[in-house]
């Protein structure tokens, strides 16, 4: 009987509370830089683009909603037609884990809404964006072994040159 | 002509307050639950109303092939019809009501509400529907049995007026409000009439987490709409029905005699969401012990009390 008392009490005072509520459209809540929300492809500190179409993403992604053709330019591997269909994505962050060049990230937007279901894929131009997203220095080409014109084997960061594998040498 | 007016505007009047306070309601739990509720369409969220008409009567209003079509149509209109004739005997003031003298007022309003079960038991009945079944059951032995104790929990006022009009109990509450001699039945009725409207805590008829929606699980459209206008309009009618019995109906210091009524009532209202807001539900058989074996002894005794008392003063 009392707890009954007490109870409508208590609701009754929860009048006077401060509302938690975040008026979404006009009060924007905050979202950290690691939100996972829409994803984009990013270029490295040179400007160009950072992803090598080697398929891991679209290997990784549960929903298999990435795909895209590999091409080929001066030795590097980029991606002819890059699309993540949006309707399908579940925003797991997974493309972002599996990526080995730091090109596919999620930011911190999900304001993505549209009337038609097409305009959920988002092709290249749509992904693409001019900076280097949340690792500003790196840079794959810079660290690989890969030989591109400009840098030999063995010009990487952190490498040495290769061994001579016709050298009776230590 | 007066009295087609007064006809009209209650009508109305009492479709406006059962609209609004679907509103109200929501408003308030939100601010109970710290969040505003409603508050997009128009000043305030008041448009909402507008909007859940609007919604409503747009809604595909769909009889299922295996319902019984006559009495399916007839269930809602008869729930709507019973609460709003109640409403004729409510004295709002000292002479505005269609009807506020009529000698057996409060029988009228009983009867009418007798009447309603029939909406929620031909509800769930001509649905076909188990869940339905289930929920009109359930309604029928909630309600009738707590009438039972609304109608005992009365007999204290009535006894202590005299007569059943409402315009007499409200003129005999000039010096002191039914709700101090008579403080218990205040509380049994108004524990009785939650139960009457099937409202929360006491919706059981309704119960979402077994029931669906219970006898109205398959209504659609306006149709619902009438069910839960009916329940709407119930609770205010619950309100205004203590106001009159327990609260000194019109009368008040200063302010109009209809500003004091609205408030008594509209307070009533309010006080309706709360309990909605703070209690769970009890469980069906403890509803039907909680008044069998609390809530009837303790009207009996009431009464029993209040006729003692009478009699003394009536011998002294
Ligand atoms: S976030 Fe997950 S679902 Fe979306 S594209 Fe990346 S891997 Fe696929
Ligand atoms: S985005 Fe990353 S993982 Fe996907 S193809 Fe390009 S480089 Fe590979």
């Amino acid at each position: 009987m009392f707890g009954i008392i007490r109870t409508i009490w208590m609701t009754f005072l929860h009048l006077f509370h401060k509302n938690e509520t975040v008026q979404y459209p006009e009060q924007k809540p905050y979202l950290s830089p690691r939100y996972r929300g829409r994803i984009v492809l990013t270029r490295d500190p040179s400007g160009e683009e950072r992803c090598v179409a080697c398929n891991l993403c679209a290997a990784a992604c549960p929903v298999d909603c990435i795909s895209l053709q590999k091409g080929e330019r001066d030795g590097r591997w980029y991606p002819e037609f890059f699309q993540i269909n949006f309707s399908r994505c579940i925003f797991c962050g997974f493309c972002e884990e599996a990526c080995p060049t730091y090109a596919i990230q999620l930011t911190p937007d999900f304001e993505m809404a549209e009337y038609v279901r097409q305009n959920l894929v988002y092709e290249k131009e749509d992904l693409l964006i001019s900076g280097p997203g949340k690792v500003p220095d790196y840079s794959f080409y810079n660290v690989s072994g890969l030989a591109i014109p400009g840098k030999g084997k063995g010009e990487a960061e952190h490498e040495l040159a290769p061994v001579d594998t016709h050298s009776l040498m230590p | 002509m007066w009295y087609v007016l007064v006809i009209l505007v209650t009508v109305f009047g009492v479709l406006g307050v059962a609209a609004l306070s679907t509103m109200l309601e929501r408003r308030l739990l939100g601010f109970f639950q710290d969040r505003p509720g409603p508050n997009r369409v128009g000043p305030f969220g008041l448009l909402q109303v507008v909007a859940d008409a609007i919604k409503m009567l747009f809604k595909h209003d769909w009889i299922p092939p295996f319902a019984d079509k006559t009495i399916f149509v007839l269930a809602p209109i008869i729930g709507f019809l019973c609460v709003l004739l109640s409403f004729a005997v409510i004295p709002v003031t000292a002479n505005w009501s269609v009807a506020g003298d009529l000698n057996v007022g409060l029988l009228f309003v009983f009867g009418m509400m007798g009447m309603a079960v029939y909406s929620v038991v031909l509800g769930g009945w001509s649905s076909n529907n188990k869940f339905a079944l289930l929920g009109g059951m359930r309604a029928a032995a909630q309600m009738i049995s707590y009438e039972v104790f609304m109608g005992l929990a009365l007999m204290g006022v009535i006894m202590t007026t005299g007569s059943f009009a409402l315009n007499d109990i409200v003129a005999a509450q000039s010096h002191c409000w039914f709700i101090i001699p008579q403080f218990l039945g205040a509380i049994i009725f108004l524990m009785a009439g939650i139960a009457e409207t099937h409202r929360l805590p006491f919706d059981l008829p309704e119960g979402e987490n077994e029931l669906g929606a219970g006898f109205h699980t398959e209504y659609s459209g306006m149709k619902f709409g009438m069910f839960f206008l009916a329940e709407y309009a119930g609770v205010a009618l619950i309100s205004c029905l203590i106001t009159t019995l327990y609260l000194g109906g019109w009368q008040g210091p200063l302010l109009p005699p209809v500003v004091w009524f609205v408030l008594k009532a509209g307070f009533l209202i309010c006080f309706f969401i709360l309990l909605r807001a703070a209690l769970p539900r009890p469980r069906y058989d403890q509803l039907m012990a909680f008044g069998w074996k609390v809530l009837l002894p303790l009207s009996l005794l009431n009464t029993v009390v209040t006729g003692a008392i009478l009699l003394l003063r009536a011998s002294a």
